[in-house]
This record gives C-alpha cells, structure tokens and sequence, in this order.
C-alpha cells in the first residue's frame, strides 16, 4: 500500500500522512454504526426497538446524534482547570488512535510494520490512562474525580493479566510484529493461536486449553481496560453521574465517545490478531488477497465488539473491591499459571 | 467449605452463571419487542376508560347533580327558570326539561377523572369518552363551555324569567296583601268579643 501510494503521488511526507488517516476514515463509520448497533442489541435484548423514526428503522439516528453534539454549546467549568480541561479529551483520543498505527488490516495495508508491534500496542494504550486522569482532575468535580481514580485503578490492574496473556501468544508465535503473527496463522483455522498455531497435533492437545484460559483472561481485561460495563465502575452513571466525562459537553464529550468506540475496537482487533487469525482467512487458500483479508480481521473484530455488545448487556456492574478481586486474585495467577505451562511445553 | 475448593467454586459458578444470563438475553434479542409505535399505533383502550368528559346538552335539564358530585368543583353549571309558554322540549329518557342551561363549563385541567360525575346524572347526558389526546398550550383552553345558547337566547330567556319572577311576586304581594287585609277584617271583627287566646302564646307571668 505504502509504495504503490508512493508511486502513484511520489512526495513520501503526503503518503505518510493519507497512510496515517486511513483508519480514521475506517473508525468514524465504524462509531457510526457500532452506536447504532450497541442501541439496537441492547433495546432487542430487553424486548424494546430503539430507534423507529429516523430513516428506516432509525438507520439515521446516530448522525443526527453526531451532528446533535457538534452543534451543542461547548462549556468549560468556571473552576476548571482550562489548558488541561481542553486537552484531556485529545489525549485520550491519540492514545486509542496511536495503537490503530501498529493494526494490521491487511496485509497490503499496516501503518507501521514495527517488530514490537504487541509490545507498541500494549505501551501506547497506557496513555489513555493519562488523559483520563486529567480529565477528572481538571473537571474539579468530585465525581469526576473518583471516576478517574477509579478509571486509572482498574486499567493498571487490567494491564498486568491482559499482558501476561499478550506474553503467552508471543512465546508460542515468537514474535511481536502483529503482521508477522497474522501471516503466521494463515492456512485454515487450524493454524489460529486459539488452537495452538502451527504446533504438532501431540502439543497442541496440551496448548489448546491454555490458550483458551490465556483468550479469556485477555478478553475479561480488555473489556475492563476499555471501561465497559460490567467493569464500568469510572462512568457508573448511577453512582458518579458520569465519571471523568461528567463536565464535558459538545465536541470534547463526542472526541471521548468516539475514543471509547475506537478503542474497543482496537482491543478486539488485537484479540482476533493474537487468537483468531488476524486478517487471515478461516478456509485456508479461500478468500485471501488483500480485499478479502481487510474484510476478515473488519468482520472478526466486529464480531468481538458484538460480543462485547452482549455481555454489555447481560452482566450487572462490578463492586470496586470485586473488579479487584478478579483482577488480582483471579486472573493475574490463571494468566500466569497457563504462560509457565505454555512455557514447560515449548521447551518440551 | 475449603477455601481452595470454594475459589475454585466461585470462578467456575462465576463463569456458568455469566453464560446463564447470555443465553437468557441471546434469546431475549429474538423475543418480539413489546413497544407500542405510540402516535402512529395506539393500544386499545379498556371498554369502561376514563378520559376525556363530554356533555350532551339535548339531555341536560340542569339539574347541578353532577357539579356536586365533582370532588374539585370542576364543573360549574347556572341555570334559568323557563317560562310555562317556552317549551324546551323533553330529553331521550323522556324527562321534561324545565331549566334553560346558559352555563357549562367543565375545567378539564382540574377534572380527576374520576367518574363520580356520570353517575347521578338522571338523563345519562355527561359522561367519559376515549378521547385523551387534548394538550394545549395555553390552559384556558382547557375550559369546556358545552352550553349550546347564543348569548341573545340567554338574555331573552333571563329577562323573561325576570319578568314570571317579578309577575309572580307581584301575585305573592297582592295575595299576601288580600290575605292581610282579610285577616285585619277579622280581627277587627274580634276586638269587641276577644277569643280565649291558647295557654302557651301568653307571656308567663314573673
């Protein structure tokens, strides 16, 4: 992509700069329709239907929400902290999109093919944590500021399971580049790391309930790094209004919703790149070329946010001291159980 | 338990439990929504809804028993003696109608809905109909007048009961007058022989 863009233009800064767009032009529709999705699923699941009125079967809604909160009136607290008030959310909004930089779509499309892609992911991802924190201190609000707090616990605590889990997949790939790992899963869905990649059958008998473990462990902490119910506790709109965004209005409260969109789906499409394939296809040599390869890791990522969607839906929301509990007690030793086991076998 | 063995539970029910409920909200997502398009589909109403009041005034004789039946004084009804000559004809039961109504005002906005009103009404001519979509933007709207005359039959109508009033008291005066006269004759007659006046009316002596 990047050198057929090269030699089509030919000036290396405007190519980087359309290769670096490129999955903004792919997340704003995907908001779109993840927000209309997210509406539908939840009002069917509690025998509703959601929008009706806007276009067919309220198709346009989530625009006229969009255009809604553009033209909302962009307030700033008198008591705010303004410099930081005003940056919080952009910052929280290029910590998600930084990690779409190292996603492989394709593989004729990555923006950047880096050897430590993972490692990139996992490190980037950090700084949503930061904007969030100064979201809620500079609110100067109390609820936002426990909503930050809260926020920064849990997706410190989340990073550790979800990283050994990452560490697992890494050690059975050997190797950190997400395109490298995509490519070594192509070939059918017997080679996806959720069914021990590449492994002899006798290896893999042992590895498959592992990763299994491992796929769990990394999708629980996922959804609480992308503070979606049931580990909503940083929003928990019936216990702090809503959180570190309670202040904000207008364009800044849309940069924080569209962030939280963008980042559950970079979470899912990191999910399907260490289990499921990646962008390979399911049936081996059917349906590969890079088309089709964007349309497997869109629809598998896709399929992980829905199912986010669902859970979403299901689970009641965690207590403070239970959401640490999981964490500590509960996935961080089955995380690190299921790696030295993984290990014992690789080295077997 | 043993603390090991109830880890281990609470993980493992913890799970099951999770995938309990996705299977109940999985289903749910098939089951046909409840919602009702509300302007465009309206749910039926039960046979004996109470909404908004409606007065038939063919059949109403005046006669103020639904006003104080209301419990918030919402309906305020005047009414005017008519005169033996007006024929105001009879209502569907069959009663005569003996009042003129000039006044019928119900203030919606006050009515509970409650019904007390439909039921002493001899004729059956207030009563509650389906009809609930009546908002309006300024409240005075709100106040039913359902007498049917022009303020032209109003004013012939007083000043004919005026006219039977004052006709009627006059009568009263003349026959009262002829009544004193004759009483005055009488006792006139009486002062020579005074009848024996009964025990109690005279004043008891000290």
């Amino acid at each position: 992509m990047e050198q057929f863009l090269t030699s089509l233009i030919g000036e290396p800064l405007l190519v980087h700069v359309i290769m670096a767009a490129i999955p903004l032009l792919f997340i704003l529709p995907y908001a779109l329709v993840v927000i209309y999705l997210e509406m539908k699923i939840a009002a069917h699941m509690q025998d509703r239907v959601a929008y009706m009125r806007t276009g067919w079967h309220g198709t346009l809604q989530p625009i006229a929400d969009m255009l809604k909160l553009l033209q909302k009136e962009d307030t700033v607290p008198a008591a705010a902290d303004k410099f930081l008030f005003i940056l919080a959310p952009y910052i929280v909004f290029i910590g998600t999109y930084a990690a779409f930089a190292a996603l492989p779509f394709s593989p004729a499309f990555i923006g950047s093919n880096i050897n430590i892609g993972i490692f990139y992911i996992v490190a980037i991802s950090s700084l949503v944590v930061v904007g969030l924190l100064m979201a809620g201190w500079a609110s100067n609000n109390k609820w936002s500021l426990f909503g930050a707090l809260r926020s920064a616990a849990q997706i410190v605590s989340y990073e550790i399971p979800s990283a050994f889990a990452i560490l697992g997949v890494v050690m059975l790939a050997g190797t950190m580049s997400l395109q490298e790992l995509s490519s070594l899963q192509t070939g059918g869905i017997t080679h996806w790391m959720i069914l021990g990649g590449t492994l002899p059958l006798m290896k893999k008998l042992i590895v498959v309930p592992l990763m299994l473990i491992l796929f769990l462990v990394y999708y629980i902490s996922s959804m609480a790094e992308v503070n979606r119910t049931p580990f909503d506790i940083p929003e928990a709109e019936s216990e702090l209004v809503q959180g570190y965004n309670t202040e904000y209005s207008g364009m800044k409260f849309a940069i924080f919703y569209l962030a939280e969109y963008a980042n559950l789906f970079a979470v899912s499409a990191v999910a399907t790149v260490l289990f499921f394939g990646g962008w390979a296809s399911p049936f081996a040599s059917v349906m590969t070329g890079p088309f089709w390869s964007a349309f497997w890791f869109i629809t598998k990522g896709m399929l992980f946010v829905c199912l986010n969607i669902w859970l979403r839906w299901t689970l009641p929301r965690l207590r403070v001291d239970q959401l640490m509990y999981m964490s500590w007690k509960v996935l961080t030793p089955f995380a690190f159980v299921c790696v030295l086991a993984l290990g014992l076998v690789l080295v077997w | 338990m043993n603390p090991v063995v109830e880890y281990f539970d609470d993980i493992y029910r913890g799970l099951k439990t999770a995938t309990v409920g996705m299977r109940i909200t999985f289903k749910h997502l098939f089951t046909k929504a409840v919602t009702i398009q509300y302007p465009t589909v309206k749910m039926k109403l039960p046979e004996r809804a109470r909404n908004r009041l409606y007065v038939n005034m063919d059949d109403c004789i005046g006669c103020d028993q639904c006003s104080m039946a209301c419990p918030v004084d919402c309906i305020s009804i005047e009414t005017i003696k008519s005169t033996p000559e007006d024929n105001l004809g009879t209502t569907s039961t069959g009663q005569k109608k003996r009042l003129h109504v000039p006044v019928f005002d119900i203030d919606i906005a006050k009515c509970c809905y409650c019904g007390l009103c439909v039921y002493p009404c001899p004729t059956e001519c207030i009563k509650m109909t389906d009809v609930y979509e009546f908002s309006e933007f300024d409240r005075h709207n709100l106040i039913y007048s359902f007498s049917t005359m022009t303020p032209a039959e109003v004013e012939t109508a007083r000043a004919k009961a005026k006219k039977m009033e004052e006709e009627a008291a006059a009568k009263k005066a003349a026959a009262a007058a002829a009544a004193k006269a004759a009483a005055d004759a009488k006792a006139a007659a009486q002062t020579s022989a005074p009848a024996p006046q009964p025990e109690g009316s005279q004043p008891k002596p000290e």
